[in-house]
């Protein structure tokens, strides 16, 4: 999960890493009173989990508590990138002398945490590797040891950043491994002009599987941006919404995906990733496929189910469950193969639903779930 | 022959005693898996019964190597003991932890890979459905009844899309399949595998699997140019899949321009890797190869 930039500067703050004053508000009203609280001139930031803010206007610095105001109501609500921006952050400005790069990424070749820093700082760190590699320092970080002081001086000296950093680095660090990060990023970290080393912004994002430790991330803090996927995600499912017009349901993400691509190939859009693993049974069929006929873009929908682990018979039996569940009011292919498959779709032909088809081939029903959809 | 597991090979079970270890246990028996033990603290000294075998219960899995000369363990822990549990099968000199469980924080499996690689044991996964040799022995999920022995060898990074090319493959058969977890992190790779599939007497053919995510198709991609004269047919999943949003695997995700199905494709394709564009057409490829080998032999 990724975190909004008030959250990591909230993580950045606790470890003790310096940050701006700030204050976070959805209310163009309440930007006001902040504004006024950090000294009238402020910078008001949208919060977005995307980059590019700046360029899309959603950073400008305000002179006074009303301007404060009226820039926020101006921010609040615009789109960037797709996102809609719920809040702002109202940050005290600072006097900057210079801008430095510092994360820790994950390094999945390497199977490690790999600590990334540059003296050029504030701009688009890929951009920068890209036309001047030597302006980036990239350090393996030996997980059993960590980044101590001594680690955070050798990063800060290939990297041609003043000495300061090295405290910044360490506790950086810190917030990797305290809170199950998969990433940390300080970008700027700025020295101001008063000698300070300040995290001007930061991107963190957070290790699913690690919420089980992690208490302080409940489950209210998953935001999502689609109202289907917050219903999908309130009944357990592994649902992703997208674009399009055919409903996909499949057992494991890697068929699931191949699902999406190969309805793709037949000339229709996937409305959805859902996986509902391997048991498949009537409960979670029926989820599915409430959620999935919930989406007002869906035309049809595509049950694509391997029978290994469990049979295709079983799973015959959830989807029929599934269907005296659920009303179903759209057209739904059903492809079913692997172990029991005939008995499977044999169980299916006696439901005799007259919405469901069946096709022996995941090609053939990718092409009857997209020429259904495109009939419509 | 076949790669990393053959019917020699003893398995011991950590977490047999839980539900999805005893379901997948029996399993492995029914395949021919020579289970040796499981491995659980608090029912050290017990047997379970599988219908015609009495499996024992070690009290870690030290005692199990010591008891039975096991050198393959497979781990069904919940994600919060998994850490421990393959730490300790490394203390113990494992050779081979073949780890099921999905949902292991990442720091923990970054941990446990490096300390596994130090002791000299290979970890498969985590979040893996593990692999079969089929017809000698089966260390995992994987389902042993829809495929036969055969002469090509399998990796990928998905489950079911495994279980869907073995069954579509079924009548020619496999030496070994490898599912190496959808995990950002794996202990095992898709190049390990080529290597060692490159290696092995009895595999003729190699098919790779991979999805969105990383960068280790392009990796797998330029070791097959300079390694593998073996023919290798691959196949992507992911095309479709938004920038940003996690396809169910932890480690399938697109960032920004990096880890797209496209790249990966034309990496396998740069390196001679024939690269289907369904699951079915990949079978249909490996089918065209094998019979277009043969018709050169017999001519």
């Amino acid at each position: 999960m990724d975190l909004y930039e008030h959250q990591a500067r909230e993580l950045f703050e606790e470890h003790g890493i310096l940050v701006p004053r700030a204050e976070v508000t959805d209310s163009s009203k309440e930007a006001r009173e902040i504004a006024r609280r950090l000294g009238g001139r402020v910078v008001v930031k949208a919060q977005v989990k995307t980059g590019g803010r700046g360029k899309a206007g959603g950073v400008k610095l305000a002179a006074d508590p009303a301007a404060a105001e009226l820039t926020a109501r101006q921010i609040l609500g615009m789109d960037i990138k797709g996102h809609t921006v719920g809040k702002v952050m109202l940050a005290h400005p600072v006097d900057i002398e210079s801008e430095f790069y510092v994360s820790y990424v994950l390094d999945r070749a390497a199977g490690t945490f790999l600590a990334i820093a540059s003296a050029e700082g504030g701009m688009d760190i890929e951009e920068v590797a890209a036309t001047r590699p030597e302006a980036v320092a990239r350090i393996p970080i030996d997980p059993a040891e960590g980044v101590t002081s001594a680690k955070a001086g050798e990063i800060a000296d290939a990297a041609g950043l003043p000495p300061q950093t090295v405290d910044v680095l360490v506790r950086l660090w810190d917030v990797l491994v305290r809170e199950d990060a998969l990433l940390v990023e300080v970008n700027p970290l700025v020295r101001t002009a008063q000698g300070q080393i300040l995290a001007l912004d930061g991107k963190v994002t957070l290790d699913d599987n690690a919420r089980f430790r992690q208490s302080r991330w409940g489950a209210d803090d998953v935001e999502h941006d689609d109202a289907l996927e917050a219903t999908a995600a309130a009944k357990g499912l592994n649902y992703v919404k997208l674009d399009g017009e055919v409903g996909i349901i499949g057992n494991g993400a890697g068929l699931v995906m191949s699902t999406l691509d190969v309805v793709a190939g037949c000339g229709a859009r996937p409305a959805n990733f859902l996986d509902i693993g391997g048991g498949a049974s009537a409960k979670i069929m029926a989820d599915g496929l409430s959620v999935i006929l919930s989406d007002p873009a869906v035309k049809s929908v595509f049950v694509n189910v391997f029978g290994g682990i469990t049979a295709c018979d079983a799973v015959a039996d959830g989807i029929v469950q599934a269907l005296d569940a659920v009303q179903l009011t759209k057209p739904l292919v059903v492809r079913l193969d692997g172990n029991n498959a005939a008995r499977g779709r044999a169980i299916l032909d006696d439901r005799g639903h007259p919405l469901v088809q069946q096709a022996t081939t995941m090609d053939g029903a990718a092409r009857r779930a997209a020429d259904l959809a495109n009939a419509r | 022959m076949a790669i990393y597991l053959t019917k020699e090979s003893k398995v011991l079970v950590q977490g047999m005693t839980g539900g999805e270890g005893m379901k997948h246990t029996r399993r492995m028996l029914a395949a021919g898996t020579d289970v040796v033990g499981g491995v659980n603290p608090r029912k050290a000294g017990r047997t379970v019964d599988f219908d015609d075998r009495a499996v024992p219960v070690f009290g870690s899995v030290r005692e199990g190597i010591e008891a039975t000369g096991a050198d393959v363990t497979v781990v069904f822990v919940p994600p919060a003991f998994a850490k421990a549990a393959v730490m300790e099968a490394a203390d113990a000199g494992i050779g081979l932890a073949v780890v099921i469980t999905e949902g292991i924080p990442v720091h923990d499996s970054v941990a446990f890979h490096r300390y596994a690689k130090a002791s000299g044991t290979r970890v498969i996964g985590p979040n893996c459905p593990g692999l079969i040799t089929p017809g000698q022995s089966n260390a995992g999920i994987i389902p042993a009844d829809i495929t036969k022995p055969g002469r090509i060898g399998l990796v990928s990074k998905s489950g079911t899309l495994t279980y869907q090319l073995m069954y579509e493959l079924r009548d020619i058969g496999f030496s070994t399949c490898v599912g190496i977890g959808g995990d950002p992190v794996v202990g095992t790779t898709h190049i390990d595998c080529l290597a060692a599939f490159q290696e092995d007497p009895d595999t003729e053919l190699i098919v790779l699997i991979g999805e969105i995510g990383g960068d280790a198709e392009e990796r797998a991609a330029a070791y097959v140019r300079e390694h593998v004269t073996k023919p290798v047919v691959g196949y992507i999943a992911g095309f479709t899949a938004p920038e940003g949003k996690t396809m169910g695997h932890a480690g399938a995700i697109v960032s920004g321009s990096s880890g797209t199905a496209s790249a990966k494709k034309e990496a396998l394709e740069a390196a001679g890797v024939k690269v289907g564009s369904t699951p079915t057409e990949t079978a249909r490829l490996v089918l065209d190869h094998l019979e277009a080998a043969r018709d050169v032999t017999h001519s």
